[in-house]
């Protein structure tokens, strides 16, 4: 019996390898050799061409710390993710509104989910003409609405202004985000509030007001706390596809964020170690970020 | 208190809420809508038409002559059914590629005990909050060394290997009851066979959830293939888009009917797969 029990398990073993075999392969190669390799690098100069890259230390991240410009960037990724409270406060209204018994909800869910499905290259282009300063339909409608109250209203200069092209940027990333994947985890988090506090609530005579504050706010607070976080993590590390596309990092580095700066100095430049410094200075932001994460998913959310 | 009354009243302020959501949704959807009519027509208007635009009125919102030649002129200008062929080849290679993968190795770390599966598990948990940055530097590197820069196969294959994939599905198999494979194994049934037999078809809701999110991140992916394709012939449809509008910079027409071009296909295969999506993104919110 034990013989035939040990057999059994070694054949078990093998299984669990064979089937781990192909992930892992690719796992090892692609992600956690890639991992070292870029710590690694992060201490090298390297323009790929030479052989081999020179060691230097710490250089790369005193150059990058002294570097008035990356703290410039870092600025710029902060500042666009003001886009994620708006468009989280966004996403929460529109979900209270579709989480009523109302009919063709399925029909706005897709209307509002439509910006998100498309998101990518085609939006990014369509939103660069849409802000053209001369004809694009943005300003087009501030000069149309201007003549209806009888004003001589001009839209700014958009992505063509320092002061002007982050929020540019913001707003597109709103309407783009807004009835999208959080949106549906709102809704879903809504569905989930148990119905009796809601009763409760009201046989203590609380307004809809009260009631939101009450009982839904602190409800669907692991959704919101999840949201921001991942947003948050995703934000970091954001920016690259719509600044290539609209405004090339431009006008004067304004819309240049962290990744946009990398991927110039790993693939325009070829500074392979400055870029891998980059690359880890982000990876430290991020690894705080989901510390938290874990900390509070840890002490304060309960299901 | 007069019965009536408050039912009345009630019944007023219902009424009353409705027509308040209504009207939020309809502006709302107006505002989500628009860009897309805008695109549209602008798609279809003459070059010269889009620069009179401040001069009209709101009736520019309809095109004068309906100028479908610009889409032809699309596929002219650059080599647009290319794209969409890379676009797909890619994509579909991913996509098939990271959910087999996936699942495989899902399964050996939620079903089968060998020895150091909790550390090698553990290892994948750790780099799951690596910024895909940290790693792109090096696997291009990697690339170069193996001659793959400007291949398909630099586009393929470091998508196929997901950490997160992995751990979604082995999160869905864990909350599957192990009854049904235990009279399998019982019967004489193969880990492969229970793998096949058991445990694809009842997770089709994780594995249609990671097909549909992998696709989506393979098709629009923009940084990747810019990365590592050089040749216009390779391009995919998001980099071949950039590449067309690098050669048209102000010609609106055509940007737009290249635009509306990449985002039907996506469009079409979303109205045929709607519940995917909803429940999809409900499902990995959860396990997130």
């Amino acid at each position: 019996m034990k013989k035939w029990f040990r057999r059994n398990s070694v054949q078990e073993a093998i299984a669990g390898y064979t089937f781990l075999l192909p992930n892992l392969l690719g796992f090892i190669l692609f992600t956690s050799l890639p991992v070292l390799a870029s710590l690694l690098l992060s201490f090298m100069k390297w323009d790929l061409l030479s052989w081999p890259p020179r060691f230097v230390g710490f250089e790369n991240f005193i150059h990058l710390f002294q570097d008035p410009d990356f703290w410039k960037y870092c600025w710029n990724t902060v500042y666009l993710m003001m886009g994620i409270p708006l468009g989280m406060g966004g996403s929460l209204m529109l979900a209270l509104f579709m989480n009523q018994k109302l009919k063709g909800i399925v029909f706005f869910r897709t209307i509002y989910f439509l910006p998100t499905l498309c998101s990518g290259v085609a939006i990014f282009m369509l939103w660069r003409i849409m802000y053209n300063p001369e004809f694009g339909a943005i300003n087009t409608m501030i000069a149309k609405f201007g003549t209806m109250i009888g004003l001589n209203l001009q839209g700014p200069n958009w992505l063509n202004d320092e002061a002007w092209a982050k929020p540019a940027l913001i707003l597109m990333g709103v309407w783009q985000s807004i009835g999208g994947y959080n949106m549906i985890l709102y809704l879903a988090a809504l569905q989930g509030v148990p119905r009796e506090l809601y009763d409760a609530a009201e046989v203590d005579g609380a307004n809809s007001w009260q009631k939101f504050w009450a009982v839904t706010w602190p409800q669907i607070s692991p959704t919101t706390f999840f949201i921001a976080i991942m947003s948050v993590i995703g934000g970091f590390q954001g920016g690259f596809d719509s600044a290539r596309i609209m405004t090339g990092g431009g006008p004067n580095g304004s819309t240049t964020t962290i990744i946009y700066e990398l991927y110039n100095n790993a693939f325009v430049w070829y500074k392979m170690g400055y870029a891998a410094a980059i690359a880890w200075v982000l990876f430290v932001i991020v690894f705080i970020f989901t510390l938290l994460q874990w900390r509070f998913y840890g002490n304060k959310v309960h299901y | 208190m007069d019965l009536e009354k408050v039912k009345r009243h009630h019944q007023r302020k219902q009424i009353f809420k409705k027509v308040f959501s209504y009207t939020f949704l309809i502006v709302g959807s107006i505002t989500m809508l628009a860009p897309f009519l805008w695109m549209v027509t602008t798609s279809l208007k003459n070059p010269g038409e889009v620069s009179a635009f401040t001069e009209s009125s709101w009736r520019d919102w309809i095109p004068v002559s309906f100028v479908w030649k610009n889409y032809a002129r699309v596929f002219q200008a650059v080599p647009f059914l290319r794209f969409y062929f890379n676009s797909i080849f890619v994509t579909v290679c991913t996509t098939v590629g990271q959910v087999a993968t996936s699942a495989m190795a899902a399964y050996a770390f939620a079903r089968l005990q060998f020895p150091g599966r909790d550390k090698i598990f553990f290892g994948y948990l750790a780099t799951m909050m690596v910024p895909g940055a940290v790693t792109m530097i090096p696997v291009f590197i990697l690339l170069r060394y193996l001659g793959w820069v400007d291949t398909y196969k630099a586009m393929i294959f470091p998508g196929i290997f997901s950490a997160y994939g992995t751990f979604m599905l082995r999160q869905f198999f864990l909350t599957m009851p192990r009854e049904l494979e235990d009279a399998a194994k019982i019967d004489g049934c193969s880990y492969f066979g229970i793998f096949w037999k058991i445990i694809l078809p009842l997770s089709k809701p994780a594995l249609a959830t990671l097909t549909t999110f992998t696709f989506m991140g393979s098709w629009m992916n923009f940084m990747w293939p810019l990365i590592v394709i050089n040749t216009h012939e390779k391009f995919t449809l998001p980099v071949g888009l950039s590449y067309f509008q690098d050669m048209y910079t102000t010609n609106y027409t055509l940007l737009m009917a290249g635009s509306m071009m990449m985002i039907l296909p996506i469009l079409i295969v979303f109205m045929f797969n709607q519940r995917f999506f909803v429940e999809g993104i409900k499902l990995a919110g959860l396990k997130g």
